[in-house]
């Protein structure tokens, strides 16, 4: 906020220059966008199937994606180990499902056994990733893949043998292992929808009332500070009320959209829980424990000689991160609806760096600003290439390729990004 | 009595592995007062200031021998948090800031102010506490007024002028409550003159308010400029305490420097050796970008057959001139080698023109660790001059007969002491790598060799060795040597001239027997300013 | 007690010890088991020789100072594009080697090309080559799939009858399957030793280990040991990384043509996407680390690795007839020796 007050006149005059400099800024971000409309259009979807897209895809991914900012918070760079992570929270939906108790109960019971498991699982990774300080991405993707391998060796042979455990729906025929996939939402006995289904709100009526809200709000606020005879900037209140007003605007054009844009629901609830985990995040970095982090990440050594217990600090990073990526594993699978045991969450490393990098982030800085827009980006492309594939080329693998292909690009060209301003930042 | 005296540090010895580092140091300041600490480099200086700050690399050496007084009472500090907290405060000499924050937030480091909130007082944690900017804010300001500086406390630290760095450190120390002693490292060696006079009168400011202050550096004007009394230490002894009314800039480089210096006597033999018109070397307006070493324009004309001797303190650029001339830095200028002018920023043609470097950094440029020793020999001139090599068709192999008859040769000559020339580098002796080292240029033939710090790191007696190898090379091959090195002892024991460097530049060059006070100033870089004075 | 074994460790390389221990009792558990002991034994030896020079080609990047080669998918693909377009022209005759020698003459140029263009990359990003080399590798793969749907090749040996595109996987039937597996291939009993197979990894040893020792090699391996050294030795150290990462990534294609004719089918799509992963593991299991290895870690790694998986298939599937244990230990195996080494290299503060 301080930030944006700070931004003097001079620099409102040389508002093309700093046009520029955005559209250089945000480059990566900009190419994402024209590609995802230009793939959009030629997929031929309606309109209103990509809005549905989009909020649902939000809601199932974000709470995952959110979970790398603190480390990178923390100079530790993108945490390849949210799979750790993700299997900790298939390992509670799996012990969950067995017991069978199915929804909302069974969805809170999946957050409370996923908890110790992450929570131990993010001590021994802090501790591995503190053995290894400046190689801490390429460690925590090796280490998500061995810890893939411990996590099969778990389903496919402990479980039945070591493991006592009966269950011929989730088991394999043999009586030892478990199954490739696990329904969620069998006969209603599962967590699919859990917390999706607690509350449902149209997305015009959210839109709407969004932006009602959110003007009283901001109109308060201002008068508020007016009043006590703080700074106040009616440049900012302006453009604050435009945005409410275009959140109305967009409102009132899905309700008048047909049948199909009415249609569209927003699971209310869980968007309440990324919301909080966006407060969250907002939040810690206010907190000694975020100026701390933010210590450590700027400079390991200066944090170090001022008495911070570096090696500790990072620990609680990834700790914080492989927790949220368990919790929002359980929330993505609530949504999918089915669990595919050796599978869900092998490329969720994968496609929530891509998307948080998509939105501009990189592996040195991430806001929730560019997870979100990340993830719609990212999804919308997901959801639209292989139909613009077909389309244009005549192959859906095409678009199924190219998803994937921009995914590993996308890394991969960042991560060099950041390394060659490393290396020259060292001459 | 004691009460007088904020520190008091009494007879203070320490070993580093049976190496005496502090032969029975003892300083005293007074509150309000600044005190100088003078000394080259290694005199013992920084040694001092662990002791006094607990930093654990003394504890896991084995400690210290002495007492410390604060205030007049005896204390034994543990760690740098214990110094803290008995209100010593650090100036570091290379900023310990983080440039992405804000001045405030660099000022409160650690030491954050904050404020509970509902989920603190929930899980009584103190980490999870808000911070409270704006009482960080009050602080800081108050610092920073207190050194009369008019900066908004929440600007970002990158971007600011050096100056403005510094006074930030500053800041930081007297935003600590109950600071009663200040130690500045060498905090000038950064800044331009305007911004180092700010400093000093800062610096009075804060001992006229009753903080005493410990002011480390080898500037012989700033000293008398503020100290109030100046204490110098040479190769860990007191050589002086002096008030500054009864001291003079001269005398202070004279006890600086001073030694007894053991001078071969050489002089008479010298003299045919050398001709004063046969210049090998010539280097003109020599530029060298290289990080905490820069050179910044030096002329420099080697004679042949002469060893010419580069001294200095650390950090004023004597190391970068013999890397420059390798073309290991970025380097710009003019070096002409045997009349015929030397291509920069190429170490290669550097190397064929009959130029031989061995590194100040022994295991970090100088070897390959985890090679044999007659691997490390041959391999640069196999490189250079394509020696060592049987023809082969598409890939000429490594010839190891040769190279191995000539690593023995080597071994002999130099009295490399090993198990044999298979032995891995890494298990040799500092003075018997040194001596690979030396091989690796011999075995490239040069007609000069640029030795850096050849004696850094290894014992007494394999020094000698070493610097006997250097002359007997020069008396009996003829050949021309540029020793770079701190040690000036060791300079005035086996060059023909010392050339001094200070601030990236030559500030003279001196006979081995000339006075001590001569090479005091130089190395302080103020014999030019002297003679200046005297010229009036 | 303890410190004799630390030191043993020490001395062999604690991956080298536990992956020989436990390959040492499978073994002993596939004696107890009955298993056919010829059968295995020609198995061991035949992926020996097939694996055995894709994880050559992790030596000359970790000897100039890249790191093991984690963008081994890029040599891949050079070696899997020239096996295309060798059958795509019907470049099989006996002449070309029923197209395997075509294939290697095609692949070394795309391959030495591609290793030039990412050598100059991987000199930009000095000190974090193993992560971008692992998204290279990723990226490059995925790639290479769009490059398989759209590329025009039609020989119905490996194009989709109907629909576009290459087929996921194809067979050498016709070509040059098994040509260096038969080449004066001896049968000593039961087992089967393939001669050619071996001695065309041998010779490839050969020529690595003739070309190291060379003037440009001998370069090439100080700029790995210390790139300070080198420059102040005069050695170009960026043009010694360059040639080490286009001679691994030549041996990468290679290597895949080796394998795909010891195999006797050319995988495309996501084949290569993590095969650098099992020939990194290799040459560690074999004694190297992160940034020394020699052209006898190779050989000896992959034998270790290669052989352990080869034994332990038939005892696991002994022990659990569903589920694949032996992938599952190869994964664990594998990324618990590269992780392993990841810790020996950043640990130090």
């Amino acid at each position: 906020m301080d930030e944006m007050n700070n931004i003097s006149v001079q620099e409102y005059k040389d508002k093309g220059k700093n046009l520029k400099r955005f559209f250089i800024e945000h480059s990566a971000t900009m190419l994402f966008l024209v590609m995802c409309i230009i793939a959009s259009y030629f997929s031929g979807y309606p309109v209103s199937s990509i809005v549905r897209e989009i909020v649902t895809r939000l809601s199932r991914n974000a709470f995952l994606v959110l979970s790398l900012i603190i480390p990178v918070l923390a100079g530790m760079g993108l945490n390849f180990g949210i799979v750790i992570g993700a299997m900790a929270g298939q390992i509670a939906i799996v012990a969950v499902t067995h017991f069978g108790i199915y929804g909302i109960k069974g969805f809170l019971l999946c957050i409370v056994l996923s908890t110790p498991l992450a929570i131990i699982f993010g001590i021994l990774i802090g501790r591995l990733l503190n053995k290894t300080k400046g190689q801490e991405m390429i460690a925590s993707l090796i280490a998500g893949f061995f810890t893939m391998g411990l996590y099969q060796f778990l389903f496919l042979f402990m479980i039945g043998t070591v493991i006592p455990m009966k269950n011929k729906v989730l088991m394999l025929s043999g009586g030892v292992g478990i199954r490739n996939t696990i329904d969620l939402g069998r006969n209603d006995k599962g967590i699919k929808y859990a917390l999706d289904n607690l509350w449902k709100m149209p997305l015009w009526k959210l839109m709407i009332i969004a932006s009602i809200i959110s003007t009283i709000v901001i109109i308060t606020i201002y008068f508020w500070n007016k009043r006590k005879g703080k700074d106040v900037n009616t440049r900012k209140l302006i453009f604050n009320l435009g945005i409410s007003f275009l959140v109305l605007l967009g409102g009132i054009i899905v309700l008048n959209g047909g049948k199909r844009f009415v249609r569209i629901q927003v699971p209310m609830v869980t968007g309440m829980v990324i919301a909080g985990l966006c407060i969250f995040n907002v939040l810690i970095v206010k907190t000694k424990l975020g100026q701390d982090f933010r210590t450590v990440g700027q400079d390991m050594h200066i944090a170090k000689v001022s008495g911070i217990n570096v090696d500790k600090i990072r620990i609680i990073a990834v700790t914080i991160s492989i927790l949220l990526a368990a919790w929002g594993q359980i929330i993505f699978l609530q949504n999918i609806g089915t669990l595919s045991t050796y599978g869900s969450h092998v490329q969720i490393a994968t496609f929530s760096i891509a998307a948080i990098l998509i939105g501009g982030a990189s592996v040195s800085r991430a806001t929730i600003g560019q997870a979100l827009l990340g993830v719609v980006l990212f999804h919308t492309l997901f959801y639209v290439s292989p139909k613009a594939g077909n389309n244009l080329f005549g192959a859906a693998q095409i678009g199924e390729y190219f998803r994937a292909f921009v995914a590993y690009g996308v890394i991969g060209i960042s991560l060099g990004l950041h390394a060659w301003r490393k290396a020259v930042g060292k001459k | 009595m004691q009460e007088k005296y904020t520190l008091q540090m009494k007879d203070i010895n320490k070993e580093y592995y049976g190496n005496k580092v502090l032969k029975g140091v003892s300083l005293s300041v007074k509150p309000g007062e600044i005190h100088a600490l003078l000394g080259e480099n290694g005199a013992g200086k920084s040694t001092l200031m662990n002791i006094l700050f607990g930093m654990p690399v003394i504890h896991s050496t084995g400690g210290f021998s002495g007492e410390v007084f604060l205030c007049g009472e005896k204390t034994h500090i543990k760690s740098p948090k214990e110094a803290m907290e008995l209100g010593i405060g650090m100036v570091h000499q290379e900023f310990m800031l983080v440039p992405g924050f804000t001045i405030t937030e660099n000022i409160k480091l650690n030491r954050e102010i904050t404020k509970d909130n509902f989920i603190s007082r929930a899980f009584k944690n103190d980490s999870l506490k808000t911070l409270d900017i704006k009482e960080m804010k009050k602080d800081t300001r108050k610092a920073l007024d207190t050194l009369g500086m008019d900066i908004d406390e929440w600007a970002r630290v990158a971007g600011l002028p050096v100056g403005h760095m510094q006074f930030i450190e500053i800041a930081r120390e007297i935003d600590k409550k109950g600071i009663k002693l200040l130690v500045f490292d060498e905090p000038t060696a950064v800044l331009t003159e305007s911004e180092a006079d700010n400093l000093i009168s800062a610096m009075k400011n804060l001992a006229a308010s009753g903080i005493s202050i410990l002011f480390i550096t080898h500037r012989l004007d700033e000293v008398m400029q503020a100290a109030d009394n100046v204490t110098i230490l040479r190769d860990g002894e007191l050589v002086a305490t002096r008030k500054k009314e009864e001291t003079s800039v001269s005398e202070l480089a004279e006890l600086m420097v001073g030694r007894k210096v053991e001078i071969i006597p050489t002089s008479n033999e010298k003299d045919y050796r050398i001709s004063t018109d046969n210049i090998i070397l010539s280097i003109r307006n020599l530029k060298v970008n290289m990080p905490g070493e820069e050179v910044n324009g030096i002329d420099l004309d080697v004679r042949k057959g002469e060893i010419l001797g580069i001294g200095g303190l650390a950090g004023q650029g004597k190391i970068g001139i013999a890397n420059g001339i390798m073309g290991l830095y970025e380097t710009s200028g003019d070096i002409v080698l045997k009349g015929e002018k030397l291509e920069l920023n190429n170490t290669k043609q550097s190397l064929k023109k009959g130029l031989a470097f061995v590194s100040e950094d022994r295991r970090g440029v100088g070897l390959l660790l985890d090679s044999s020793i007659e691997h490390n020999i041959a391999v640069t001139t196999m490189q250079i001059k394509d020696k060592f090599l049987k023809k082969m068709t598409v890939f000429n192999q490594m010839d190891n007969k040769a190279i191995r008859q000539h690593a023995l040769k080597m071994i002999e000559e130099l009295d490399i002491r090993c198990t044999g020339p298979s032995q891995l580098t890494r298990r040799l002796s500092g003075g018997n790598q040194q001596k690979v080292c030396v091989a690796r240029a011999l075995t490239l033939e040069p007609d000069v060799l640029l030795v850096s710090e050849p004696t850094r790191g290894i014992d007494i007696g394999a020094k000698k060795l070493v610097l006997d190898l250097l002359v007997k090379l020069n008396r009996e091959k003829g050949m021309t040597i540029i020793m770079t090195s701190s040690e000036l002892a060791e300079l005035r024991s086996i060059c023909d001239r010392i050339a001094i460097v200070s601030e990236g530049k030559v500030e003279g060059i001196l006979k081995p027997t000339d006075s001590d006070r001569d090479f005091g100033l130089m190395m302080a870089g103020q014999y030019h300013k002297m003679r200046c004075k005297e010229a009036k | 007690m303890n410190e004799a074994i630390k030191r043993i460790s020490d001395r062999v390389g604690l991956p080298r010890l536990i992956i020989s221990l436990l390959f040492f009792s499978i073994c002993v558990m596939a004696l107890i088991l009955k298993l056919p002991a010829s059968s295995l034994i020609s198995d061991v030896i035949r992926r020996f020789g097939m694996f055995g020079i894709l994880a050559l080609a992790m030596i000359p990047s970790i000897q100039c100072g890249t790191g093991p080669n984690f963008a081994l998918p890029l040599g891949i693909v050079c070696g899997l594009f020239a096996m295309t377009i060798t059958i795509q022209f019907g470049l099989t005759s006996l002449i070309w080697g029923n197209g395997f020698w075509a294939s290697v003459i095609i692949a070394i140029p795309f391959a030495a090309l591609a290793g030039w263009i990412y050598g100059m990359m991987l000199n930009k990003i000095k000190g974090s080559e193993m992560l971008v080399a692992t998204y290279t590798g990723f990226s490059i793969v995925s790639f290479m799939c769009i490059i398989w749907v759209v590329i025009p090749f039609k020989n119905p040996e490996m194009a989709w009858p109907i629909g576009k595109g290459l087929r996921v996987t194809f067979a050498l039937d016709k070509s040059f399957a098994y040509f260096l597996n038969n080449f004066l291939m001896i049968k000593i009993g039961e087992i089967i030793i393939p001669t050619g197979l071996l001695l065309f990894f041998f010779g490839t040893c050969l020529a690595v280990w003739v070309f190291l020792r060379s003037k440009i090699g001998v370069a090439l391996r100080a700029a790995g040991d210390n790139p300070k050294f080198a420059q102040a030795s005069g050695i170009d150290v960026d043009k010694c990384r360059i040639i080490g990462t286009v001679l691994s990534n030549v041996l990468g294609a290679i290597g895949i043509i080796v394998y795909a004719q010891s195999f006797g089918f050319v995988q495309l799509y996501l084949a290569p996407l993590y095969m650098a992963f099992p020939a990194v593991a290799a040459v560690l299991i074999g004694g190297a680390s992160a940034k020394k290895a020699k052209i006898s870690h190779a050989i000896l790694g992959v034998f270790l690795f290669q052989g352990l998986l080869t034994v332990a298939l038939p005892v696991a599937n002994q022990i659990f007839s569903e589920g694949n244990l032996s992938e599952v230990l190869r994964m664990i195996v594998q990324n618990g020796i590269i992780l392993y080494a990841i810790t020996k290299v950043g640990g130090a503060d």
